[in-house]
């Protein structure tokens, strides 16, 4: 097809056909006309990676990665370095923004089913998108070389102490070393930057997964036709132009009004190997990870569900057996979902407190009821749940009320 | 549907005018901020103010003898200083400057005729000229030689022969006493 009348664009496309490709996968591509604002979440996630690799990059200029220079380095950044107070902030509160994103593009996925047939594949490489940025993120907290730095390093890392028989070999091997010492943040360094662009590659099969099963959409019917479809762009583009912008003032406010808001003061100590501070808190958006790991009291048990409440997404296909998609079809879903994400959020404030008391006994209902939504409560709605009528197609609930 | 005309209020012309007012108002404010929002980054490539802080060095030049040359650090390039005998700074003088490649009398570039003080950085493409000890080839004209590609410099750091297109830099500096300068 004709991409372009330009000569030297058709010349190019007919020996690598890039400009179909984009032209199919950005502009033409058909999607859903009946799309909702949460759905900007997934291309704001994606401007968000694309802001925290270019702020990164440039980071990474200034930073040293040596545990007797790492901390000057950054106060370096904050103090001399043009503009880097501003790389620094943008690229802390970039990755809270981040997670903030995904959490809502992933409960969304929740919400209107689009986990299910055919797009569990989709939600997979999402998953994995997830664990990676984790990943990402808690290494990169690493890298300031400050308290928290050190010693949230310390604590995740002897989670893999938890493994029967060669856990010590393990937390040796990760450490490169007998305690977190250069070995760590050195690798740790390396890796921080090697990951955002695994989770990059990771996106673009997430969209080619996307692009391939199509959008999901708020009815979670199929699309029968071209009549349920509008181009991309400009419509989708626009509409994720102005999500941006109204993302901007979000994510800027804090950068420029309260850039350690979602901080700890105690990171801004360097380092000591000697003395850990009172009040281990990881950063928020570990935070209901982290109730579950202390609602156990038993070291391996709490790890082994730590993990376990993360890799129990990878199954949610199969959990749900319900054939519809959308929970506005699905009135006990519907309520369920809600209290799922209740749940999360107070595991999210347990996380933030001491683990003793009340708090424990809540988090270990909080944990419990985490399970139970996936294992138990998910697959018995599936199977004795009446979901209201779906609409014939995505235009006809429209069309419908046009001719009334 | 979505492919048909906009509105049925305005003519498809004038439709066509204010949609793409529109887009080229969007466009133009998208490039201006994205712009805008580049430039910390790429300024932040630009010397920090740590950097810019070292812009200054104090010499001492009491214990540095006629015919003796030294080589300090500025800006994290060496400075050549030489303390000239009478027989270099006679050379240096009697030359006709118009016929060298990069014309320049000896006086212009110095402030006091024993002291000669240089960016010892090659102007061909920034090698370090040797000559600054009296065993070091000095090239053709007793001043410094560059071992890279062969510029040979006098006993003013004139460029006269080989591929260097200038003459050595002479810094900005100041004689704060007899026998202290402060270059930068």
């Amino acid at each position: 097809m004709a991409v372009s009348s330009n000569r030297i664009v058709r010349w190019v496309d007919d020996r690598l056909p890039i400009f179909t490709l984009m032209h199919h996968s950005t502009s033409a591509y058909p999607t859903p006309n009946n799309l909702n604002y949460w759905w900007n979440f997934g291309s704001l996630a994606g401007f968000v990676l694309v802001v925290m690799i270019l702020s990164g990059i440039f980071l990474a200029m200034n930073y040293t990665p040596h545990t007797a220079h790492a901390f000057e380095s950054v106060e370096r950044i904050m103090r001399d370095v043009n503009y880097g107070w501003l790389l620094r902030y943008l690229h802390m509160n970039g990755g809270s923004m981040f997670f903030a994103l995904v959490y809502i593009h992933l409960f969304r996925g929740m919400y209107y089913g689009s986990y299910k047939s055919p797009r569990e594949v989709l939600w997979w490489i999402g998953v994995i998108i997830f664990i990676c940025m984790m990943a990402t993120a808690f290494m990169g907290y690493v890298l300031p070389w400050g308290q928290m730095s050190f010693w949230g390093a310390t604590v995740i890392t002897n989670l893999f102490s938890a493994v029967p028989l060669v856990g010590t070999e393990i937390v040796t091997w990760l450490w490169g070393g007998f305690s977190v010492d250069n070995p760590t943040l050195n690798r740790f360094f390396s890796l921080h930057y090697l990951l955002p662009f695994i989770i990059f590659g990771l996106v673009v099969v997430h969209l080619w997964a996307l692009h391939t099963v199509k959008s999901n959409n708020p009815l979670g019917i199929d699309i029968k036709g071209p009549q349920d479809t509008i181009p991309f762009h400009p419509y989708y583009t626009i509409k994720d132009l102005y999500g941006i912008g109204l993302f901007l003032m979000f994510y800027l406010f804090f950068v420029f009004f309260a850039p350690n808001f979602f901080g700890e003061p105690d990171n801004y100590i360097p380092a000591n190997p000697m003395v850990t501070p009172p009040h281990i808190v990881p950063e928020w958006y570990f935070l209901p990870f982290y109730a579950i790991l202390r609602a156990v009291p038993d070291k391996l048990s709490g790890v082994v569900l730590m993990f376990a409440a993360i890799l129990v997404l990878f199954v949610l296909p199969w959990l749900d057996t319900s054939k519809v998609r959308s929970a506005r079809f699905r009135p006990i879903y519907k309520q369920l979902f809600w209290i799922f994400f209740l749940d999360c959020l107070i595991l999210g404030w347990i996380g933030a407190k001491p683990p003793e008391g009340a708090y424990l006994v809540i988090g270990r209902i909080a944990t419990v009821y985490y399970f139970a939504h996936f294992l138990i409560l998910l697959p018995l709605t599936g199977w004795f749940e009446k979901p209201r009528p779906l609409p014939d197609s995505i235009g006809a609930p429209v069309i419908t009320t046009v001719k009334r | 549907m979505a492919h048909s005309a906009p509105s049925t209020q305005v003519g498809p012309g004038e439709a066509k005018t204010r949609r793409d007012f529109l887009l080229y108002a969007t466009s133009a404010t998208g490039a201006v901020g994205t712009a805008l929002a580049l430039w910390p980054f790429i300024h932040s490539m630009n010397p920090a103010a740590d950097v810019l802080a070292l812009s200054s060095s104090d010499i001492d030049l009491a214990p540095v003898v006629p015919g003796q040359a030294i080589t300090v650090t500025w800006r994290g390039k060496p400075v050549f200083v030489r303390h000239r005998m009478p027989e270099e700074i006679t050379a240096a003088q009697n030359v006709d400057f118009s016929t060298l490649p990069d014309p320049q009398k000896d006086e212009e570039r110095v402030q006091k005729q024993n002291w000669l003080i240089l960016v010892g950085v090659c102007t061909h493409l920034g090698c370090v000229p040797l000559g600054q000890k009296t065993t070091d080839p000095r090239g053709a004209y007793n001043g410094w030689f560059c071992p890279c590609h062969g510029s040979h410099y006098d006993t003013s750091g004139r460029i006269r022969k080989g591929p260097a297109p200038l003459n050595l830099a002479v810094p900005p500096y100041v004689f704060t006493s007899d026998t202290t300068i402060r270059i930068g």
